[in-house]
């Protein structure tokens, strides 16, 4: 190797493994059929819509209500999973407590449950006349058929996305480092709160951005819960899906396409704050 | 408890060492409470809906809607769905997995974030670019009605859509596992005068399994129980494109709320058998199956 001089651009480091031109084959073509091809018909089709008719659908009233709804509600549902999904993630990897290892299995139920039976039962148990929203309804206190019920179910959908990113990395982190904290006079809040969670910040941000990107584009939990009174609590995917049905395509591809252009800005963004908090402190990165 | 008996240091100083790396007793208590009053609040009590509206009017109703023939067209069409979705991005998975994990070329970071797209696009949208792309006002749609093509509304329709939801599934599951695991079997093997397939089927297959069956357990799970997607591209015609969670969708809006939990059952029952061979897996393998949580 070393007679011979590197060539100034290569596309493959060299290897004695066979089938990189197969297996990178079949990739290509297996991303381009199904994912690119798909979704460039989705940029190309609301490009053709023109920028003047794009931005009139795009800035509807409903549609933006439905936007601000999606977007809201699912921002709600992500602080409230960081929240309790730190603490989940802290009572597994910390405590020992009876049945543990079935409560840190059921955290995946979200993943495995199908969304729309996600839905109805949550709906069943908070509808007013549902097992909890009949105690809490004399309170004055609705849930379902609310925006507050869309939180609900975003706020299931999106729990195992932050505990399953900040478990490991807090399996990881080192005793000593809680030690010496301790020994140089920080008292456990100040460990946790100096110590502990910046260490965390960058899991913690991607749990984040999953369960909030999940929350955005969820479906099939919210339309059961969500009540779907348009400019209140009609959610984006689901105007989608009525425009689609009035076979109103140009105005189901604006709204799927400022859908996406908003969602990749904020990933994009969260990846930046990711990096620099990452450089900054960080665990395992 | 044990948790104190693990920073007890042996001297009489167990309280001191304790409270510098632990929390006070109440502190601990009071998280335990608060995590396991919201696990049952979000996750235990809403299984235990499903199971009890679906019984509310006893097992022989529950039997009777189970044996419907619309039920059992549903289940029938999950299953040929999920059974061709599963192994088409198995291939697809193992294939994206040896090029990324096993070689180093230009553009790698770039093929990963393609391959993750789909999570983080909206079912919904998932099943719009296919109507956008065979709809009847599409550019291939003429074409399609012209030679008596059916794709959406139909069967094809619902694997493109699954296919294109589940895409990611096993391949983010093998990708890391298989860098980790390096290349130095493979090497060996091939050294030893083994062919490109065989090292494939008795190196690399073996020490991926569990990984590999991890990922096909969730793409599954996902894969039959799709909603949005698959509802935007099936049209709804009963007893023909309806899955099993669209049937649940029809016959919850039917106020049939009974007959829909009956089928939610079958559902909610494949979520725990999902979740307990997940768990199997993870403690019987869990130094293969870590490597790909950790990233």
């Amino acid at each position: 190797m070393s007679a011979r001089t590197a060539p100034l651009w290569q596309f493959r480091q060299p290897s004695v493994l066979p089938g990189f031109g197969l297996a990178l084959g079949v990739t290509l073509t297996w991303l381009v059929l199904i994912i690119l091809i798909p979704l460039s018909g989705l940029a190309w089709r609301s490009s053709a819509l023109g920028w003047a008719t794009f931005l009139e659908l795009a800035t509807d009233q409903r549609t933006i209500n439905a936007l601000r709804i999606s977007f809201g509600t699912a921002l709600a549902a992500a602080l409230v999973n960081v929240v309790f999904g730190v603490i989940l993630a802290w009572v597994l990897v910390r405590y020992r407590f009876p049945g543990k290892r079935l409560v840190d299995a059921m955290v995946d139920l979200p993943f495995a449950l199908p969304t729309a039976v996600a839905g109805i039962a949550l709906t069943t148990l908070y509808a007013p006349n549902g097992w909890i929203g009949s105690l809490l309804s004399p309170l004055g206190i609705k849930i379902a058929f609310t925006p507050l019920g869309i939180v609900f179910a975003l706020v299931f959908v999106g729990l195992p996305f932050v505990v399953r990113t900040v478990q490991p990395i807090m399996e990881e982190i080192d005793k000593e480092v809680e030690e010496a904290a301790a020994t140089l006079g920080a008292n456990r809040f100040q460990t946790i709160r100096r110590v502990l969670l910046p260490g965390l910040a960058p899991a913690v941000l991607t749990g984040f951005a999953l369960a909030f990107a999940r929350g955005v584009g969820e479906y099939g939990s919210v339309i059961f819960i969500a009540g779907n009174l348009p400019y209140v609590s009609e959610i984006a995917p689901l105007l989608i899906v009525i425009r689609l049905e009035e076979f109103n395509y140009p105005a189901a591809t604006a709204i799927a396409a400022v859908m996406l252009m908003i969602s990749f800005a904020m990933l994009l963004i969260i990846n930046m704050i990711q990096a620099w908090s990452r450089r900054r402190y960080g665990y395992g990165a | 408890m044990a948790h104190e008996a693990v920073s007890n240091t042996g001297s009489g100083n167990t309280e001191l060492v304790r409270v510098a790396t632990s929390e006070s007793r109440l502190a601990r208590y009071g998280l335990i409470g608060l995590a396991l009053g919201f696990v049952a609040l979000f996750l235990v009590l809403p299984l235990a809906a499903v199971f009890t509206e679906a019984m509310r009017n006893g097992p022989g109703e529950f039997l009777t809607v189970l044996s419907d023939p619309e039920t059992f067209a549903a289940i029938r069409l999950t299953l040929l769905v999920a059974g061709i979705a599963v192994p088409l991005n198995l291939v697809f998975g193992i294939a994206a997995a040896w090029a990324i994990a096993k070689f180093e070329f230009r553009g790698k970071a770039f093929l990963t974030t393609l391959i993750d797209l789909p999570f983080s696009v909206s079912p919904v949208i998932s099943g719009l670019v296919f109507v956008l792309l065979f709809g009847s006002h599409s550019l291939a749609g003429p074409f399609l009605q012209s030679h008596g093509i059916q794709i959406l509304f139909a069967v094809p329709g619902i694997v493109l859509a699954t296919v294109f939801v589940t895409f990611p599934f096993v391949a983010r599951e093998l990708i890391p596992l298989m860098q980790e695991q390096g290349t130095s079997d493979e090497e060996a093997a091939l050294s030893l005068g083994a062919s490109g397939w065989q090292t494939f089927w008795y190196v690399t297959l073996p020490n991926i399994k569990w990984g590999l069956l991890y990922g096909v357990l969730l793409c599954n799970a996902r894969a039959m129980g799709e909603f949005g997607a698959v509802s935007v591209v099936s049209g709804h015609i009963r007893g023909l494109t309806n899955t099993m969670p669209l049937q649940v969708e029809i016959l919850y809006n039917e106020y049939n709320f009974v007959a829909a939990f009956a089928v939610a059952t079958l559902l909610a029952l494949l979520a725990l058998v999902t979740l307990v061979l997940k768990s199997l897996l993870e403690m019987k393998y869990s130094e293969q199956i870590a490597a790909s949580r950790r990233h």
